[in-house]
């Protein structure tokens, strides 16, 4: 198991836009972490430097208390596996299967370990029978849970999902929280990038909202949606779960998912 | 769209079937469905991209617009009347402009406008979704979701009759989100028709009069929107009813009365 951190972390990309300016984060291996915060705050060129395919402008990214500069992509990638936002840009695969054994099978697992970890990740996402597809035979939706079975088949010890939830009908988003309770549950560490709070405060025990390059809250969900904070993340342009406004306005305190209200309601009455 | 049917090319069995479905001006009307159930399909046949631009054919049915007869009608006939906004944004930013601003003034160039009311309106599209700070940024170095709202942007410029959207907000935060309704409504109110493929089902209780839903290429609801989203079949058809009904619905599991929230 692997912790990952960031060490005042800058990152300026090469057309002068400021993406990060001072993060500092520390992930304990098997923490299960939502980023959330508006778009362009940052969330995507975050997690790009855990596996090094960005290196930091200043600080360090540290693996293991180690610092990873001058280690290889290749090398990190056995470590954290990433989910791209947009999965036109991850699959290339004629063959659903390949596509999932390519990850694996580049990292030099035996034969035997790549079809049963590639069986495993195509089960973990509902995409088993459709294996000799074409992938752009497959509807977005799909393409996206294929991107997510790739990673997954990698059984990196860290898996990063950028936006996982977009595009997903009700079914798909079930799906996706399965598979985050899965790997939580097998202690690995989840890191997404999300706008749906409900999902957030839901699958995640731990919450970073970014602004402008800058983490400004880090807490759990109760702590990150309580009333106290709705100003801040107000100013990343993020709005607090339907049961933590109602729970507030009700006086219950932080409730941040649905069954976090219901509790309290079915206590006071 | 009167009894349309359309299959994709080297498929045997339609993905639409049978559909119809009338948009009024001014209309405002969502469309839900589960993945597959052919809302993107529909969005490209109602935009004339299907079949006209990717192939495929109608099996039955007829398109008109504002009147006219539009089944077989080229492309370009189409595009004059009706707006699209595709699923994944990066497809749609053209590649060739190096700034947000050309980005935007794009459509309303190749419309033939006048210089002085295409920047006219790309300062408005661009103020309206609150991205006038993008301005002078490069279209391919974008966020996903400030990708999105330029995209957003371009088809608010066109000021379109008719205005077909599939899933507009997917990668947008809560305020890009309120903003891409707020604008809707206000296009809906001068006259524009849209028809918004989402998920977020949030957004669309708060902004559409009307919604339908797809389930396995058909028409299975068409009601106003209150109607649609308090049916209990919506689960079924894999679609998630919004928070307010969910958190009713959870409470009310509990034995109690889901008047508590009010």
């Amino acid at each position: 198991m692997t912790s990952v951190a960031l060490e005042s972390v800058g990152f300026t990309y090469p057309d002068g836009t400021r993406a990060l300016d001072g993060v500092d984060l520390s992930i304990p291996a098997g923490d299960a972490v939502a980023i959330i915060g508006q778009n362009g705050s940052g969330k995507s060129t975050l997690v790009r430097h855990l596996n090094g395919l960005l290196r930091p402008t200043e600080g360090r990214v540290l693996h293991d208390r180690t610092d990873v500069v001058g280690e290889r992509v290749a090398r990190l990638a056995a470590v954290v596996g990433i989910v791209f936002q947009n999965p036109d840009r991850q699959i290339f695969a004629g063959r659903v299967r390949a596509e999932v054994e390519f990850g694996p099978r580049i990292l030099g697992r035996p034969p035997t370990e790549v079809a049963r970890a590639a069986t495993a990740a195509l089960e973990a996402v509902g995409l088993v029978g459709l294996e000799t597809t074409n992938p752009y035979d497959l509807g977005y939706s799909r393409r996206k849970l294929l991107s997510v079975a790739s990673v997954l088949a990698m059984e990196t010890p860290i898996v990063v999902l950028d936006e996982p939830t977009t595009g997903q009908d009700a079914r798909g988003l079930a799906r996706i929280q399965r598979v985050v309770a899965h790997l939580t549950a097998s202690g690995r560490t989840v890191v997404a990038i999300s706008h749906d709070m409900r999902f957030v405060a839901e699958s995640f025990g731990r919450v970073v909202a970014m602004r402008a390059g800058r983490v400004i809250l880090d807490g759990s969900p109760a702590v990150v949606f309580a009333a106290e904070h709705w100003a801040d993340l107000a100013s990343t342009y993020v709005e607090p779960p339907l049961p933590a406004r109602v729970g507030d306005r009700l006086g219950l305190g932080s409730t941040p998912t649905d069954a976090d209200l219901v509790e309290a309601l079915v206590e006071r009455h | 769209m009167a009894g349309v049917s359309y299959r994709y090319a080297g498929y045997r069995e339609p993905v639409l079937n049978d559909i119809d479905l009338d948009l009024a001006d001014g209309e405002l009307v969502g469309l839900v469905g589960a993945n597959e159930s052919g809302k993107s399909t529909l969005c490209l046949v109602m935009s004339g991209l299907a079949p006209g631009s990717i192939g495929g054919a109608l099996t039955g049915g007829a398109l008109t617009i504002d009147g006219e007869a539009m089944t077989g009608r080229p492309l370009h006939e189409f595009s004059t009347r009706v707006a699209i906004g595709f699923q994944n944004s990066a497809t749609q930013l053209s590649g060739v402009t190096g700034s947000v601003f050309e980005e935007v003034a794009l459509g309303p160039m190749n419309l033939g406008l006048p210089a002085r009311e295409t920047v006219e309106r790309v300062n408005e599209a661009l103020a309206t979704l609150g991205i006038d700070h993008l301005a002078e940024r490069e279209p391919r170095r974008l966020s996903g979701g400030q990708g999105q709202l330029v995209v957003i942007a371009s088809l608010l410029a066109m000021r379109p009759r008719h205005l077909v959207l599939d899933e507009p907000t997917a990668q947008l935060d809560p305020e890009g989100t309120r903003l891409v309704g707020e604008a809707l409504r206000s296009m809906a109110g001068s006259g524009t028709s849209l028809l918004v493929a989402e998920h977020k089902t949030d957004l669309l209780d708060d902004v559409c009069s009307r919604v339908v839903v797809l389930d396995a290429g058909r028409v299975v609801e068409d009601d106003r929107a209150a109607a649609v989203f308090a049916d209990p079949r919506l689960d079924d058809w894999g679609v998630a009813p919004p928070s307010r009904v969910r958190l009713a619905r959870a409470v009310a599991a509990r034995g109690l009365n889901p008047a508590v929230l009010a």
